[in-house]
């Protein structure tokens, strides 16, 4: 891991801006009045408590939850309600806290389904497999390949993922989120039933994905170690309200977030 | 005009309830295993046929008492050779192994029972009854068979409802639909679980199979009334017992209804050959409604959580 | 020994993805698609062709059709008879009012008909899923049947309600014995076959497959719901339809709405869960089980030397559908082509054990 010296901060201009918004299950509040943002080329971290809300945050900004209140702004526009495909047609990929992959289908299969979007060629050209069609097939294998050696999963490429261990379907997803060529990538509890040295890895490519790619990076963690090295700025739900948004070292002195950790303030 | 109308209605809602029975032995395996068992026709058969053989060389309730033990033996059967070997599988597999379920005891039925039509008596009166004679010039007609089923219908609702609501086995049978492994783990023995609510619904099953083979005689197309029961399952939701009996209710006069109403209409535009709206009246309006709340009227709404 | 790969390299992405990467699969299907079209006339009988080669091939097709839909894209479907008769009846009104058609014509305008329909009926399946969908398409199963039933244009004011077509001609070219008919059946199973493989190893196959296993992640990385389920529904059905005119014309010659019933459905569903969901041989292993299963039955009695009634041998047909499905669900819910995978796994090591 890196130098707990910290990142220089990337003054990149707002990538995604969050106003205000609520989000509410029948009576039960999972977001009330959060806003921040999220600056281009940055690693941004979201923690909180149990229950705080942040994944529910994450599904608001990638469209699979409509907030009742508030205004996301992406890349300098306004969104109205958004369905998650429209998230990703705009540039947004995300991972999921249960692995959320293709059971059925292999780990190639999985992040070749992740270049959907860039794959032209009609229906036509599909059953025959000819020509275009077979040229944009391997084309596409070529960039998924690329995916598939910078996350070291040759291995098991042909393998179903359901048949992987835990850590490896969470790469493969990874993968599959990679193959999209977000502009910004969230990452729900990635580290999540990792040992020592899977997190190691996980936190090499993450890195590797910022800095290479230039890959803005949204992520929730539980592991404090992992927040304070990788990422550049945190924010700080509790009970669905911000409390803290700041640098790492700001959030990690700072009291209000001490005492919801340790369960004093409610 | 009215009058037609009100008897139809009538003798719709009547035949209404009886769907509604069989639909009821879907619920309570669905609500208590998560398993949509589409043997069901096939158990009301095979029951109704038990009784209907055994009714002719023996009292009716002695031939009710074996039939019911017989349908509880179909249970354990069901529970040993199939069951057991499928927990945690996909809805979609158990799905298709009652499927299969239904297929082989159609079969086996009619091996067994032979495959003639029978009838059922049950010593109900079968004089028609009239009523409301001073409002409509010769009175609406009922069919009493119909009227005992409804009443018994109700009685067994009733009492399904408060078991399922109330009491620890109830409870039990709703954690075991929602989770199979997570039942297991806080020690229901699913065996057990499974085993009586299969028998239960067999219960369900011989009632139906009785009050309909009474009604039309017990033959093969009684199978083919739990088809029917799909439609009603879908307005009412596939976990609630008084959805059952609305959905039954809407399905059995919506059909009756439409065959005498809305036929002639169209037999008259299309230049039909015939009616037989019924065979397809109640799955398209299940599908209508489908569009509007797929979870039908009682039915939970699924919230899928990522 | 003979089952190995070594020295097999794929020096490319085109070869490692080709339909059989393994020199010695390839080699087995070109050699049984030769035998097919080229030995089997040489020895086959009437009976051989038309009780047993046509209608698996038929079938086979259908169960593509359905296998796209249920195996590779997850909606349970229950309508495939209606589709079926779909394809048949619009074969039918198209010959019959259009005569000088050309018979390829008359059958892709039966799979366009179907395919239509399909789409119309498919259109709730962006709402519903699972059992609930199983019961809407029952919907279009009985509607359908009723329809052809009851509309007389369709039956072209029948009395009796059944047509009948007479043979047909390719080109000129009368197809008029079972040998002809086997040949030109298997010609489209082959082509068609090789189309929906090349579908569902692309970019519109793992749509599909995306949707079935998890929906809501397809729709994260970009996979609209609308067009995978409609698409699937469109190409599923157009398979049916071809499946149902063959069905009509060349097996049946004369038939009522009733040849394309709700066991006709249940047929077709049978055939790719024993054959195996989400495989295209899976779909022919299941047609040729569930065509060959009953022939094998109504022999039984006279091999074992005990008199059977009809009535019976269905009875003993429908006890034996039931527990093999059951059996097969328990053993290996990925049918018959699974287990053919696994016998080339074994084989790969014969004659070694490990």
């Amino acid at each position: 891991m890196r130098a707990p010296s910290g990142r220089d901060t990337v003054a990149g201009d707002v990538l995604l801006a969050v106003e205000n918004v609520s989000l509410a299950f029948g009576g039960v509040k999972a977001v009330s009045g959060v806003s921040f943002d999220i600056r281009k080329g940055e690693i941004r971290a979201i923690i909180g408590p149990n229950g705080a809300g942040k994944t529910s945050m994450l599904n608001v900004i990638n469209g699979f939850y409509q907030p009742q209140q508030g205004r996301i702004t992406f890349k300098g526009k306004p969104r109205a309600t958004m369905r998650p495909y429209e998230a990703a047609l705009g540039g947004i990929a995300r991972t999921f806290q249960n692995v959320a992959l293709f059971k059925g289908m292999t780990a190639l299969d999985n992040i070749m389904a992740g270049r959907t979007l860039k794959m032209r060629r009609g229906f036509f050209w599909q059953l025959l497999r000819l020509g275009p069609a077979l040229a944009e097939e391997i084309e596409q294998r070529h960039r998924v390949e690329e995916i598939i050696d910078f996350l070291k999963i040759q291995h098991i490429r042909k393998i179903q993922v359901g048949k992987l261990p835990y850590g490896l379907q969470k790469r493969v997803e990874l993968g599959r989120a990679l193959a999209m060529e977000p502009d910004l990538l969230l990452l729900d509890e990635p580290m999540a039933g990792m040992n020592l040295e899977e997190k190691e890895d996980m936190s090499r490519f993450i890195l590797d994905v910022n800095a290479h790619y230039g890959t803005t990076i949204a992520l929730i963690e539980h592991d404090m170690g992992v927040v304070m090295d990788l990422s550049d700025r945190v924010l700080v739900l509790d009970h669905g309200i911000k409390i803290a948004d700041g640098t790492p070292t700001e959030v990690q002195a700072d009291q209000a977030v001490i005492d919801a950790y340790l369960g004093l303030s409610h | 005009m009215l009058g037609p109308i009100l008897e139809t209605l009538i003798g719709g809602l009547m035949t209404g309830v009886l769907y509604s029975l069989v639909a009821l032995g879907f619920v309570l395996i669905f609500k208590a295993s998560g398993v949509f068992n589409f043997a069901q026709g096939a158990m009301v058969l095979f029951a109704a046929l038990s009784f209907a053989r055994l009714s002719e060389f023996m009292p009716l309730v002695i031939a009710f008492a074996l039939s019911v033990l017989i349908m509880i033996a179909l249970a354990y059967a069901i529970e040993f050779l199939v069951l057991r070997h499928l927990v945690n599988q996909e809805g979609i597999i158990l799905f298709m192994a009652t499927l299969g379920i239904a297929y082989f005891l159609e079969g086996f039925g009619q091996t067994v029972w032979g495959s003639d039509i029978y009838k059922i008596s049950l010593g109900l009166p079968t004089n028609p009854i009239f009523i409301l004679e001073s409002v409509f010039p010769g009175g609406l007609l009922i069919d009493p068979v119909e009227l005992i089923a409804a009443t018994i219908c109700a009685v067994m609702v009733l009492v399904l409802a408060v078991f399922f609501q109330v009491t620890r086995v109830g409870r039990a049978l709703r954690a075991v639909a929602d989770d199979h492994q997570a039942a297991q783990s806080v020690g229901i023995p699913l065996n057990q679980i499974w085993l009586m609510v299969w028998a239960v619904s067999g219960l369900v099953a011989l009632v139906a199979g009785m009050m309909w083979g009474a009604k039309l005689g017990v033959q093969f197309s009684l199978s083919l009334i739990a088809l029917k029961a799909l439609p009603v399952l879908i307005l009412g939701g596939f976990t609630s017992i008084p959805g059952a009996i609305v959905g039954g209710l809407i399905v059995g006069a919506g059909e009756k209804l439409a065959e005498v109403l809305l036929a002639p209409v169209l037999i008259r535009t299309f230049d039909l050959a015939g009616g037989g709206i019924e065979n397809w009246f109640a799955y398209v309006l299940a599908l209508v409604f489908l569009l509007f709340r797929p979870q039908g009227l009682f039915g939970e709404r699924i919230i899928e959580r990522v | 020994m003979f089952y190995r790969e070594v020295g097999q390299f794929k020096t490319s992405y085109g070869a490692d993805q080709a339909i059989f990467p393994i020199a010695q699969d390839r080699w087995f299907v070109i050699a049984l698609i030769a035998f097919a079209f080229l030995g089997v006339p040489l020895f086959a009988g009437q009976y051989l062709y038309t009780e047993m080669l046509i209608p698996v091939l038929i079938l086979s097709i259908a169960a593509i059709g359905l296998n796209i839909l249920t195996g590779y894209c997850g909606q349970l479907s229950l309508g495939s008879g209606g589709f079926m008769a779909v394809g048949a009846y619009a074969a039918y009104n198209l010959a019959l009012r259009l005569p000088e058609t050309n018979i390829i014509l008359v059958f892709l305008f039966a799979g366009v008909m179907a395919m239509l329909v399909g789409l119309l009926f498919g259109l709730p399946s962006l709402r519903i899923k699972g059992f609930y969908l199983a019961v809407a398409t029952l919907a279009s199963q009985f509607f359908l049947e009723w329809a052809f039933a009851r509309v007389k244009w369709f039956t072209n004011y029948a009395p009796s309600g059944s047509v009948a077509v007479s043979r047909i001609e390719l080109f000129g070219f009368p197809i008029d014995t079972p040998a002809k008919t086997y040949i030109f059946v298997l010609a489209i199973a082959v082509v068609l076959a090789l189309a929906a493989k090349n579908l569902v190893r692309g970019r519109i196959g793992r749509m599909w497959m995306a949707i079935r296993d998890m929906d809501i992640a397809a729709e994260i990385i970009g996979i609209r719901p609308l067009h995978a389920k409609l698409s699937a529904f469109a190409v599923s059905s157009f398979y049916i339809g071809v499946a149902g005119a063959l069905w009509a014309f060349l097996r049946l010659g004369s038939w009522e709405p009733l040849a394309f019933d709700v066991n006709r459905s249940f047929q077709v569903l049978f055939m790719i869960i024993i054959g195996g969901l989400g495989t295209i041989l899976g779909s022919f292993l299941g047609a040729a089980f569930i065509v060959l299963i009953p022939i094998c039955l109504n022999q039984l009695p006279s091999w074992l030397g005990i008199a059977m009634s009809t009535a019976m041998i269905s009875h003993i047909e429908f006890m034996l559908f039931g527990a093999i499905i059951v059996f097969f669900l328990i053993v290996e819910p990925h049918g018959l082509a699974r287990l053919w995978a696994i016998a080339k796994e074994k084989l790969r090591l014969w004659p070694f054990p490990y």
